[in-house]
């Protein structure tokens, strides 16, 4: 399953090959497709008119800031979905049971005490600090009708083909050429037969050509030439042999493919989380730690469906195909969506894990994180940039040795490298203290 | 020239008529080859599908497929917890307060876990923690991943489950409160406040509930008279930092005597201190790991130790009781009068199973009002009562006995009549043995109740005295077992688990400790505790004219011992303790008979080495009254005393063990009467033992610069030169000390970090935990008895035992330096090998001395092993290729090489071999492969970490911060770890001491391993 190097070359060339005639059947097929964004466009929905007075798009942002954590418009999260929610209950009751739902529980209210019932007994938290017209606003917000999705029938098709588009035009534009190619062949022999065939009728005669101009014998009876040459081919086969063989083990651009498609380019890049919030015994351990399940539902107790950002480009994944994988992690964590509870159904996530050091290094990230201060990028790339996660750097001896010899220790502030570092100025006049320098390239510094 | 001789090979050659000849002659096979059967008949073979082609097809098929599936690169699965622990972050190790109290260990202990998996056993250094752990205690987490383990309760040798259980036993009590039989609980001590309410509790309801305790190796001669004196089952704490004289009579307190425990006073008082150290006088039988320490031992049969007691008594109370004569009685009169002067300073312990001797050890240290002498923190960890556990067998004969519960104890190996017992078992209706094996004893009860280890339990210790500890569990428990308190909970009707039972005990409120901080600290020390009662009203005279009176045994004496690597016998399928060499004798995986030179000789009996370096012995049998155990080998000891053998306890288990564990024989089988000595007829068999022992050479020959000695004199009134001197060698044809010549220039060390070990000879008792600290911390790998019987043990850490061949090792260095000539050089050392009589003993740790100029690093062909500025000769295994140059240039041979693989590797079947026994494995330290050098680093894990703490807290390293795993474990302060480029460690005094050398200086090495010189009190 470890895709390494060229492992995986012959079928690459098997892909490519497949890809290449299909592009003939997908040119009728993206074609046809083309159609549908423009169909789902016009059929957007516009907000429907005056169910409130207040100003929606005032009450998004109210609703973004103050209810999302708990509420979403169209499903159960924490509290109840709230589309819709002021046809359901009476204005001056919602201004009450926002401003504060416990006190309104408390009066014995008996349509609160309901609906806290209903919802597990979990207490909303109270906004005094929102006054009647933003409450209004939020309701406007929440009474505007859900968009229409696209016909359900075209919805497949549709993203396939949105997410395609780029590719069909490509090997469009590719199988025009070839064709033109084979064309031109064809003809080219055509002319050539026709030219011969007109030749020969008029009698004019073509002159073989002399093939006993003997370049290759003249060469083979040149020793020297010959010696130079095995020479030179031993040399540059003895260079490939050794190339090949110090890529063995050498796992660099390994990207295996995930039990859950974990996007870091989404999470990292989009949204922006720091690594060491999910990553975080990286501060303290000498593992980076793969995140544990919780963590994953800290933020995905409420995200239980991808939002995309539109203006970013997600490869060729779809929205459906994300919030699968949200359920995957549901699954795994054993997290009931409808009911927003845990079942204790567990299965944990096998990863498949990337980076792998021999048993007989020892690597320690806090080391490196938090007493370096090295950025996580430096040895894993630009991962906020990476759908799937890869092997960035080749995680050989002489990559961090070579690091070692040309990074500065950070010795600001850090009171155990101060004393050091004074002494050893004292001793060598050393500016500079690399890692090297406090014997970072000893043997039995990784090796124990 | 031809010859017409001709060459026969068998008499029957000669007969010409013989047909056996003929026979042999035309055929050359005696048995016709079964040719037929393995290529099977013509018919079948055409009959088959495959053809020959088909053959090569498949042959060609799977080694392509070999090949290719080779090719790809395994791809390795990383699972995340689901919901992690708060507590816990992969990678980080943590640290549990826990106590462990098996029935014969207990002490109080730090464990330190990776990942929620306990993989070693630390010392607690808060105050109020009592007894530092031994090997035993640092090899029990091992015991604790046992494959053999238990792994759920068994009803009849089939697998139940509790409920089921629960039921058969509530039956059964109720049948037996009803039919008027004896309910007995038979368990080991467990020293537990909350778990002797519970089983006070539990008996209440029944009218006819008996709870006996039971220890294997009993102290119930000194309970008893410590009864008889202060009112109270428990034993004196002796505090032996505060004597200045100590003589003990059959006491090995070094090893396992009354719980053991005290090498840490001991140690204090032994190291010298301006100008002074205590003195020990050891009487005793068999050489003991405290007569090794003693600055004047004095070999005597136990009978004669009685004597030497009386003398002892006469000598200081000014009593005239008058004994038979014995040898030595000069010696013991000094002995005797050295005590008188110390008064209070000086303390008396005896190990003899005799009540009178154990009155007359109260009474003497009554009289010397020794301070080292603790009656009031008694110690609760021996409270086992042979006359009940007699009783109770007598009673099960009898049939009296209806239920019987047994927990911690293992009677049918370890009671001497335990075929009476095995019998009498089938009379109990019912019988429940909590173990965490089956055991002997749990095969053939009812019910086998699979017990958690005490690593996976709940429960309080009160070790003595005023002294208060938690055992926690720092596991989840591994298999379906379930702990005697809890079970008594349900079958007392009680809905409460242990945990809250423990939690609300009036134990725990008495700390006035939150009950938080009291798990989180493990101790507790009350500060005032009432002084014992008592002292004065027991008939001590008496007492003395009964041992006056003591006849001497016919036949030879049998001394028991424990040793320290296996104690009773609970642990004997834990690989680490069985590969333990014995301190004194350094035999493994083994326990013999020990016999003196002079009795050997008369009865024919021999020790000699083969040709591979092994050990080999003869056979004995031993004939203790009717019983007879057999194939005993026999080991010459040094030391033994002239009519008196010594046999250790806790081997020859069979049951729910590893085949390659199964060795030794049960000394309990001779153990009547719970009487640690018997008279003895030896018999020598035919056949020859192999040994597996560390050690080929037992002296020094005089060799001053490996150990080097002094006595307190000389080492008060003389210069450090005299006695610590520096050895000499030609430079410029003018002698020069050997430290001021170099080959190489040396490097600048003196920035950064630099670490030195310093081991203090005088404190070092060669007890070995820092032996089973090190395998566990460093994965060191066991590999079994016929590889340790090749020289290929794995220890990093050895302690060399050297015996002086006259009466001193200063007598040696003399005869040496006397010798003049050839044939007398010669003659001399060939005499100088055998150790003497009574030898005096030295223990050595040695372990890679991290030589500055390292002869091994130059010899390496590619460099993988290498110095670091931190002073720890690395070794890169990776890189090591096995030439063993390395190994053959160490002057000190503490290279240990990789025959095998000991991993994964069925031919080595102990830990390593399972996924459980793999669990005790040390994530930060390689597993090492075959076919590479492996050596001490220093536990450089260990420095690293610590040096990585202080980074991350951006602090320089704080006062004795680094530690290593020995330095770490050794309880009595012998090893002290530390960075000499920081002045505030203490191994920067321990450096600049004058005691201070290196083992064998003159080679030039410059180690950062130091030694102190040893200083005996003579």
């Amino acid at each position: 399953m470890k895709k390494v190097g060229n492992h995986n070359s012959f079928s690459r060339i098997l892909l490519f090959c497949l890809a290449f005639s299909l592009s003939f059947s997908l040119v009728s097929y993206a074609q046809q497709a083309e159609t549908s964004p423009a169909e789902a466009s016009t059929e957007e929905a516009a907000p429907a008119e005056g169910v409130a007075a207040g100003d929606p798009t005032k009450g998004k942002e109210l609703f973004n800031s103050l209810c999302a954590a708990c509420h979403k418009l169209d499903s159960k999260a924490t509290g109840p979905a709230l589309r819709g929610v002021a046809e359901k209950h009476e204005t001056e009751w919602l201004y009450k049971w926002i401003k504060n739902s416990s006190a309104l529980i408390a009066s014995g209210d008996a349509k609160a005490v309901k609906l806290f019932e209903e919802n597990n007994k979990q207490v909303m938290t109270p906004f005094p600090q929102l006054s009647n017209k933003d409450i209004d606003d939020i309701l406007a917000y929440t009474s505007q009708p859900k968009a229409a999705p696209a016909t359900p029938a075209n919805a497949g098709g549709q993203a396939m083909a949105a997410s395609n588009d780029g590719g069909v035009n490509n090997t469009l534009i590719l199988a025009a050429l070839v064709l033109v190619l084979v064309v031109l062949v064809v003809m080219l022999a055509l002319v050539n037969k026709t030219l011969k065939r007109v030749a020969a009728a008029n009698g004019v005669e073509i002159p073989e050509k002399d093939s006993s101009v003997s370049i290759w014998k003249a060469y083979a009876k040149n020793q020297f030439l010959v010696l130079v040459t095995v020479v030179l081919l031993l040399l540059s086969g003895a260079y490939l042999l050794y190339g090949y063989l110090m890529q063995i083990g050498v796992d660099q651009g390994y990207e295996p493919i995930q039990p859950i498609h974990f996007s870091h380019k989404i999470h990292a890049g989009d949204n922006g989380i720091d690594c060491k919030y999910c990553h975080s015994s990286a501060r303290v351990s000498k593992t980076s730690g793969i995140p544990s399940l919780n963590v994953c539902m800290n933020c995905h107790k409420n995200i239980s469906e991808f939002q995309g950002d539109a203006d970013s480009t997600y490869v060729e994944y779809s929205k459906e195909f994300y919030t699968a994988e949200i359920q995957k992690l549901y699954d795994a964590v054993g997290w009931d969506r409808a009911n927003q509870q845990y079942t204790g159904k567990q299965k944990p996530v096998k990863w498949v894990r990337i980076h792998n050091l021999p048993d007989f290094v020892y690597f320690n990230h806090s080391q490196h994180v938090s007493v370096a201060g090295v950025e996580c990028q430096k040895c894993h790339g630009p991962v906020e940039t990476f759908e799937i996660m890869k092997q960035n750097a080749p995680l050989t001896m002489g990559w961090c040795i070579n690091c070692h010899r040309e990074t500065g220790v950070k010795v600001e502030g850090n009171e155990y490298y101060e004393k050091i570092h004074a002494e050893l100025a004292k001793e060598y006049g050393v500016v500079k203290l690399t890692a090297a320098d406090m014997g970072g390239t000893e043997c039995g510094k990784c090796h124990y | 020239m031809a010859s017409n001789k001709k060459y026969w090979k068998s008499v029957e050659e000669l007969n010409e008529n013989s047909s056996v000849v003929e026979t042999l002659r035309n055929n050359e096979f005696v048995e016709e080859i079964p040719t037929d059967e393995f290529l099977g008949d013509k018919e079948s073979l055409e009959a088959s599908s495959t053809s020959r082609r088909d053959f090569l097809k498949y042959v060609g098929f799977s080694t392509a497929a070999a090949s290719l599936v080779a090719c790809e690169g395994p791809v390795v699965k990383s699972i995340p917890y689901v919901v992690q622990p708060e507590e816990i972050i992969p990678g980080v190790a943590d640290y549990y307060a826990t106590t462990i109290a098996d029935g014969f260990d207990f002490s109080n202990i730090l464990i330190k876990t990776r990942e929620g998996r306990p993989i070693k056993v630390e010392n607690n250094n808060l105050e109020g923690s009592k007894i530092k752990p031994n090997a035993r205690v640092y090899a029990s987490v091992l015991s604790m991943y046992d494959s053999m383990r238990l792994k759920q309760p068994m009803i009849s040798g089939k697998p139940a489950s509790w409920e089921e259980v629960d039921a058969r036993v509530k039956a059964g009590l109720e049948e037996a409160a009803a039919s008027g039989g004896q309910i007995v609980l038979l368990t080991s001590t467990m020293a537990s406040p909350s778990t002797d309410k519970l089983i006070a509790e539990f008996g209440a309801r029944y009218s006819n509930f008996k709870h006996v305790v039971y220890d294997a190796v009993s102290s119930s001669a000194a309970i008893d008279a410590f009864e008889t004196v202060y009112g109270e089952r428990a034993l004196a704490d002796y505090d032996f930092s505060k004597a200045d004289v100590i003589v003990s009579v059959g006491a090995d307190f070094l090893g396992d005597w009354q719980g053991g425990g005290c090498e840490t006073g001991y140690t204090q008082g032994r190291i010298p201190k301006n100008g002074k150290m205590s003195k020990h006088i050891q009487i005793e039988a068999n050489m003991s790991l405290t007569g090794a320490n003693a600055d004047k031992r004095i070999p005597m049969t136990v009978t004669q130790q009685k004597y030497a007691l009386v003398a002892l008594y006469n000598e200081i109370t000014g009593s005239s009781v008058s004994t038979p004569a014995f040898p030595n009685k000069e010696a013991v009169t000094k002995a005797a009068k050295q005590l008188k002067a110390a008064g209070s300073k000086g303390v008396l312990v005896s190990g003899i199973d005799d009540v009178d001797v154990q009155m007359l050890v109260l009474a003497i240290n009554n009289v010397l009002q020794s301070e080292a002498f603790n009656p009031n923190n008694a110690r609760y960890i021996r409270q086992g009562n042979a006359k009940e556990v007699a009783q109770l067998v007598a009673d099960m004969k009898a049939g009296s006995v209806h239920t019987l519960i047994m927990s911690g104890v293992n009677p049918v190996y370890t009671l001497a009549n335990s075929k009476d017992f095995a019998d009498s078992l089938k009379k109990v209706k019912l019988s429940v043995a909590f173990s965490m094996k089956e055991d002997e004893t749990a095969s053939l009860t009812t019910i086998a109740a699979a017990a958690p280890h005490y690593l996976e339990s709940w429960g309080d210790v009160s070790i003595a005295k005023g002294y208060y500890s938690v055992t926690q569990p720092t596991i989840r428990p591994l298999f379906d077992t379930r702990q005697l308190q809890d079970s008594l909970l349900k079958w007392s009707g009680n809905p409460q688990s242990y945990y809250d039972y423990l939690k609300a005990s009036e134990a725990v409120a008495a700390t006035g400790k939150s009950w938080n901080q009291l798990v989180h600290d493990g101790v507790y020390k009350s500060s005032d505790v009432a002084p014992a009662a008592g002292g004065e009203v027991a008939n001590y005279g008496g007492a003395a004219a009964n041992l006056a009176g003591a006849k001497a045994l016919s036949g030879m004496e049998l001394v028991f011992y424990t040793k320290i690597g296996m104690g009773d016998g609970q642990q004997a399928n834990n690989p680490w303790l069985q590969e333990f060499p014995d301190p004194i004798t350094r035999v493994s995986w083994d326990n013999y008979v020990t016999v003196s030179k002079a009795d050997a000789e008369q009865l024919g009996l021999e020790n000699y080495n083969v040709d591979n370096g092994g050990l080999n012995g003869s056979y004995v049998t031993l004939e203790v009254g009717g019983a007879k155990l057999e194939h005993v080998p026999v080991l010459i000891q040094p030391g033994q005393a002239k009519g008196s053998v010594g046999l250790a306890f806790g081997y020859g288990r069979k049951a729910a063990m590893k085949t390659e564990m199964m060795v030794g024989v049960n000394a309990y089988t001779l153990y009547k009467d719970f009487n640690g000595v018997q008279s003895v007829k030896i018999t020598k068999e035919s056949g020859v033992h192999e040994f597996a022992c560390i050690q080929l050479h037992n002296t020094l020959m005089g060799r001053g610069d490996i150990i080097k000695e002094t006595t307190l004199k000389e080492y008060n009134e003389k210069e450090p030169a005299v006695w610590n001197e520096v050895p000499k060698v030609s430079l410029d044809h003018k002698e020069v000390p050997a430290t001021s010549v170099d080959l190489w220039t040396s490097f600048d060390r003196t920035v950064g970090h630099h670490f030195n070990l310093s081991i203090d000879l005088n404190a070092c008792t060669g007890c070995g935990a820092c032996v089973i600290a090190c395998h566990a911390e460093n994965n060191v790998p066991v590999v079994g008895k016929s590889e340790v019987r090749r020289s290929r043990d794995m220890h990093w850490l050895r302690i060399d035992r050297y015996y002086s061949s006259e009466d001193t090792f200063i007598e040696d260095t003399e005869l040496k330096e006397n010798t003049s000539g050839l044939m007398n050089s010669i003659d001399t050392f060939g005499e100088m090998e055998d150790p003497s009589e009574n030898p005096q003993v030295a223990f050595q740790p040695v372990f890679c001395q991290h030589c500055n100029h390292a002869p091994c690093e130059t010899v390496c062909p590619v460099a993988a092993t290498s110095h670091s500025r931190q002073g720890q000769n690395h070794m890169a295994y990776n890189r090591c290729v096995g030439t063993r140059y390395c190994a053959n240039n160490c002057p000190y041979k503490v290279r240990r090489f990789n025959w095998f693989l000991y991993n994964k590797n069925e031919e080595f079947d102990y830990h390593m071999n399972d996924d459980l026994g793999r669990m005790v494995l040390n994530p930060d330290v390689n597993v090492r492969s075959r076919g590479v050098m492996e050596k001490c680093s220093l536990c450089i894990q260990m420095t690293q970490a610590t040096i990585l703490k202080a980074k991350k807290e951006g602090r320089p390293v704080n006062k004795d911060e680094f530690y290593t795993a020995c330095s770490e474990a050794c309880g009595s302060g012998a090893m002290v770890f530390g960075d000499v480029n920081n002045e505030e460690d203490t191994v920067v005094k321990l450096k600049e001491d004058d005691r201070m050398y290196h083992l064998l200086e003159h080679v030039g090495t410059k180690p950062n391993v130091f030694y102190q010189v040893k200083v005996r009190n003579t």
